[in-house]
């Protein structure tokens, strides 16, 4: 209803201004000054009306605006015959309406400016004194903008020839200054009139006419002659001045941004502190942050695009005012967020990053100021501040792309202490990615330990949280990241990486048992390469007391992986152990070997006790053991015969079987001629056929639930012997093969094995290896092979 | 047609000229029957001199006891209408009795006539400045002819003229201060002046400037009081907030204001007042009445 009421008046009002419009027109056209002004004046009296809203009036405005244009141009011909501008200055305000007449006065003010005849100041001033005269907001408003419209190519500027003495200038700036004011006055005013129900409209549609007012600073800005000397001392302070002084939200915040729009950045720069001031005098409820960030983009775009710019940033020590200026906003402002004041020390973060990248002491002192404002707030609850603060501790990695040149800011671990779990965790993973992403070096054991305790978050539990609703899939992805990074940890200095693998350890062990079996592999194979680093280097250059000493790290590693077995991940602690020894056995050092077979045989012992864990474990400690080098007799005695008493125990015969044969390699290495011990190889072969027996036996009793089994296992017998006798076994006889040949055949011909296309290959193998020049076919001989036809 | 005509008209035709009559300005003056019409304008103590032409008609012979011419300043009340209350008269006597054949010329001159009031129409009275010319006869009645003439009186500026300032207001409600520049405006005057408002607490929807005129005739119990508004003049538009200054700029060209008259011939007086009114959202209206003299100022050129 409101509405279709709203359009109706603007209606009736436009048919009244063009039908005054028309009549003004043929005066005009007739020479008629006196009908000309009572026309005009009548039109000009529908901006009188006060049921339209703002945007109507807008419209309004626009049609009576076209149409003062003849009028002005009427005006200037009619100073052409005769008549005094004078004298019209004065015709003019008889009407009788003070709206009509006002807006007379500034169309023929603008003609007067121009005809030279007076001095502009008088005018102008005149003028804008003129329109106090409407103090109804929306109409003033309006009327103001008009006199800013029409006089603005006409205000004087140094050097015009307007300009009289030297202070036209001065009285045009006081002139714009002062309308400025005036406007910006009613605009203020005009969310107080009518009902308060209504409130939320107003506002809005106040919201629409801000660019009236805001034109006037840049009319100022566009001024010719504004130096930095009257911008400094004269329009920014009376700007200022009013905006702090009316005390209004909207306003505020908008001149603030106009302010910071409309003006050079050289400007800005060198009235930073005064600009900067003002800042904590606005209203409480303004966006403050906006406003500065603001500030803070053109100005780091100003020091990005110039870079003669830069040394005036130092001069006038921008950065201290910013962040004493934000102190200040966050200090008045008490009700501001934790999301708000974060966002402003992003803001100062970003700018800082631009401005003085080389200048981490500022980056620094940021987050210094930051943690004070955190430490007032407590911890961070909320997402949106949360957000903010992970964007805000991201910056400076976006921007160094480079852990180690964060790891020098002292506080950046302290904001990180002031964020939840979540987040933490969150802003950990971005530390990590980034080290990943970027490749980054991280080469002391200094900088290991920084970003470690950075990196608390992944590395540890909280304190007295209980991670139940972790998924397990994050958590593993998390813990994946961890083990990344500790393989990125690398010095080219032995004895540093060995110091780095010392931290590392040292955090390493504190992640609780959920983490552990994934973060301590890598560790141990980090420090294993760097065993295998020291060993294929020259000799220790560090004397024995240096720590980088493969027996030292090995004893370090022993403990860490005992660490694993406390936690009941016993498979993985055995793998780990079998590879430093590995590595022990590597480096000569016969005892340590000795020890972590030791520590492995009893995992094996006590904590495997799954039957197919123990089959794998077992292969592996078999596998080990045999590429050992360095035991005495009497040791290596102790493990095989330990290795071959397990294997025997196994549950499953046909892993009996298999462990029992594998048990044979353990006699048998190549590259030593005292570790060939056929007789004790051909026994385990014997043994392992024994069990096969009993498997086939077994299998027999309890014919077609597994058929495969036992002929399978012949087969694989079948190859052993073949293995040993191409290494040159002289206890594996030609008889042994025949008489197991002989048993799979007949094993075969009773029932459907299964296993045809092995056994196939194998004789197929023989058959090839017989054919071949060199020893090998001499071997084969022994080997009747009539059976196999 | 022409004889029954002439059987009524008057025996001869008098005209009146003055001696400068064409260069002698001319000002409006509007009779009673609503016409306007252009009178010689003339000021104290200026001699009024011209010629009187009396011309009979059809060149009938013209008896009469004597001519003269008299100048008359008459002041007349509308309720007493019809009474003229001659304050200054003067008279020559032109002719001895005779007879007029022939178109007669009289030159007449009164030299240094002091009028002190100035031509006024108003509401309920009127002053205005005569020649009267007679041509008296005996049993045929006299034969009386007018002409009117505007007398305009100038001052120099007064010397002291003070301004006009004081605060007026409704307590907690409106306080007011307004200053107009003098108190005494010459009739082609500009009255400057502001407004500051010092407390509002009411929703004021305009402010004007009224220019009223009050005129008083009579006296004693008799007296007649009437007041126009001869111009109603805004100042202000909308609801302004405490500190607020209005400028007050009013022209007073455009309006037909007469001098202050005070106590003319114990008769009449014609007062000026600027009436300051506020108009609330309510069309409540808050005034003050201030007086001002209005005094007419030799004009430069003309």
């Amino acid at each position: 209803m409101i509405a279709d009421d709203d359009e109706k008046w603007l209606a009736d009002d436009i048919a009244a201004v063009k039908q005054n419009a028309f009549y003004m027109q043929r005066a005009i056209d007739s020479n008629n000054l006196k009908d000309a002004l009572k026309f005009s004046a009548q039109m000009l009296s529908e901006l009188r009306t006060s049921k339209l809203s703002p945007h109507k009036y807008y419209e309004l405005y626009m049609r009576v605006f076209n149409e003062l244009g003849t009028l002005e141009i009427f005006f200037k011909e009619e100073t052409g015959r005769g008549c005094s501008i004078a004298e019209l200055y004065e015709l003019v305000q008889h009407a009788g309406n003070i709206l009509p007449r006002l807006y007379l006065l500034c169309t023929i003010g603008s003609v007067y400016i121009k005809s030279k005849d007076v001095t502009t100041t008088d005018i102008l001033k005149d003028l804008v004194e003129m329109c106090r005269a409407v103090q109804h907001p929306l109409r003033g408003l309006f009327l103001r903008s008009y006199l800013a419209q029409v006089t603005r190519d006409k205000l004087p500027s140094i050097g015009s020839e307007l300009a009289g003495d030297g202070d036209a200038q001065m009285n045009a700036l006081e002139f714009v200054l002062q309308n400025f004011t005036e406007m910006n006055k009613l605009w203020v005013r005009m969310q107080h009139q009518g009902s308060s129900r209504e409130k939320e409209k107003r506002e809005k549609e106040r919201n629409e006419l801000r660019d009236l007012v805001g034109k006037n600073l840049h009319v100022l800005s566009q001024l010719e002659g504004v130096d930095l000397g009257i911008y400094r001392d004269t329009v920014l302070p009376r700007i200022l001045e009013q905006v702090v002084n009316c005390k209004d939200e909207l306003a505020q915040c908008y001149l603030m941004d106009c302010i910071i729009q409309v003006f050079p950045d050289d400007f800005h720069l060198q009235t930073l502190d005064v600009l900067l001031g003002a800042c904590p005098q606005l209203q409480p409820s303004v966006d403050i942050k906006t406003v500065l960030s603001g500030l803070m983009e053109r100005l780091s775009n100003y020091a990005a695009s110039s870079v003669e710019a830069l040394p005036n940033f130092l001069q006038v020590e921008a950065f201290s005012k910013f962040n004493y200026a934000i102190g200040k906003v966050v200090e008045a402002q008490v009700d501001l967020p934790a999301a708000g004041s974060v966002t402003l020390y992003l803001f100062l973060l970003n700018f800082t990053l631009h401005v003085y990248s080389d200048r981490l002491d500022y980056v620094d002192q940021v987050l210094g100021s930051c943690v004070t404002q955190l430490a007032a707030t407590g911890k961070l609850c909320d997402d949106k501040a949360a957000k903010q603060i992970v964007a805000f501790l991201s910056a400076p990695l976006e921007k160094y792309n480079n852990v180690v040149t964060i790891l020098k800011l002292t506080n950046y671990p302290r904001v990180m202490e002031y964020l939840d779990h979540e987040t933490n965790k969150a802003m950990t993973i971005i530390i990590v990615q980034s080290v990943l992403k970027n490749n980054t070096h991280i080469a002391t054991a200094d900088e290991v330990d920084a970003l470690f305790e950075l990196a608390k978050g992944l590395i540890k539990d909280f304190d007295g949280t209980i991670d139940n609703e972790i998924d397990e899939e994050d958590f593993q992805e998390e813990q994946n990241f961890v083990a990344r990074l500790v393989h990125k940890l690398y010095s080219d200095d032995p004895e540093e990486m060995s110091k780095i693998i010392f931290t590392v350890r040292k955090h390493i062990l504190t992640g609780g048992p959920k983490r552990l079996p994934l973060t301590i592999p890598p560790l141990v194979f980090s420090a294993l390469k760097l065993i295998r680093r020291l060993r294929g280097g020259d000799e220790n250059p560090f004397g024995d007391d240096a720590s980088a000493t493969p027996k030292r790290i090995l004893q370090l590693l022993s403990e860490t992986v005992e660490a694993l077995s406390d936690v009941s991940a016993p498979d993985l602690a055995l793998r780990l152990y079998l590879q430093c020894a590995q590595a022990a056995n590597d480096c000569e050092l016969e005892t340590v070997t000795y020890e972590f077979f030791t520590k492995a045989y009893l995992l094996y012992e006590e904590e495997i006790s799954d039957s197919k864990a123990q089959v794998t474990a077992l292969r592996l400690i078999i596998g080990t053991l045999q590429r050992m080098r360095i035991f005495n007799v009497e040791n290596r005695d102790i493990l095989t015969h330990k290795a071959t008493g397990y294997s025997a125990r196994l549950l499953r015969k046909p892993d009996q079987c298999r462990a029992v044969y594998e048990c044979a390699h353990l006699f048998w290495t190549d590259e030593c001629e005292k570790l060939k011990d056929g007789e004790r190889v051909v026994l385990c072969l014997k043994r392992a056929q024994r069990i096969a027996d009993t498997v086939q036996k077994m299998t027999n009793a309890s014919r077609g639930t597994s058929s495969t089994g036992s002929v399978a296992l012949y087969v694989e017998l079948l190859n052993k012997y073949l293995y040993f006798l191409e290494k040159g076994n002289t206890e594996v006889t030609g008889d042994t093969i025949k008489s197991l040949a002989e048993l799979i055949r007949s094993e075969t011909k009773k029932v459907e094995s299964g296993a045809e296309s092995f056994i196939n290959s194998t004789l197929r193998y023989i058959e090839f290896q017989r054919q071949q020049d060199g020893g090998m076919s001499e071997k084969y001989e022994k080997i009747k092979m009539e059976w196999f036809e | 047609m022409n004889f029954l005509l002439g059987a009524f008209k008057p025996a001869c035709n008098i005209s009146i000229t003055f001696t400068d009559g064409k260069n002698r300005k001319q000002v409006p003056i509007k009779k009673d029957n609503g016409q306007i019409l252009m009178n010689p304008l003339f000021q104290s103590q200026e001699t009024i001199a011209g010629k009187i032409h009396i011309d009979s008609y059809q060149g009938k012979k013209v008896e009469h006891n004597g001519v003269k011419v008299e100048l008359l300043g008459q002041i007349e009340m509308y309720f007493d209408r019809g009474n003229f209350y001659d304050f200054t008269s003067l008279v020559r006597e032109l002719d001895v009795p005779g007879e007029i054949y022939e178109r007669k010329t009289y030159p007449f001159e009164f030299s240094s006539v002091e009028m002190p009031y100035e031509t006024y129409n108003g509401v309920n009275v009127r002053l205005r400045y005569v020649l009267k010319v007679t041509v008296t006869r005996g049993y045929a009645g006299s034969i009386v002819e007018y002409q009117d003439f505007v007398v305009r009186n100038y001052v120099p500026p007064p010397p002291i003229n003070n301004s006009i300032k004081m605060e007026v207001g409704i307590e907690d409600c409106l306080h007011i201060e307004f200053e107009y520049n003098k108190s005494k405006y010459h009739l082609k005057d500009v009255i400057l002046g502001k407004i500051y408002f010092l407390l509002v607490r009411i929703k004021i929807k305009n402010m004007d400037l009224e220019i009223r005129r009050r005129e008083s005739t009579g006296a004693g119990a008799n007296t007649h009081v009437e007041t126009e508004t001869l111009a109603k003049f805004e100042l202000m538009d909308g609801a302004p907030v405490r500190g607020e200054s209005i400028p007050v700029r009013v022209f007073l060209t455009p309006y037909d204001l007469t001098p202050t008259h005070t106590n003319i011939n114990n008769k009449f007086s014609v007062k000026y007042y600027l009436n300051l009114v506020l108009v609330d959202e309510e069309d409540r209206r808050y005034f003050k009445q201030q007086e001002i003299t209005l005094y007419r100022l030799k004009e430069e050129t003309s």
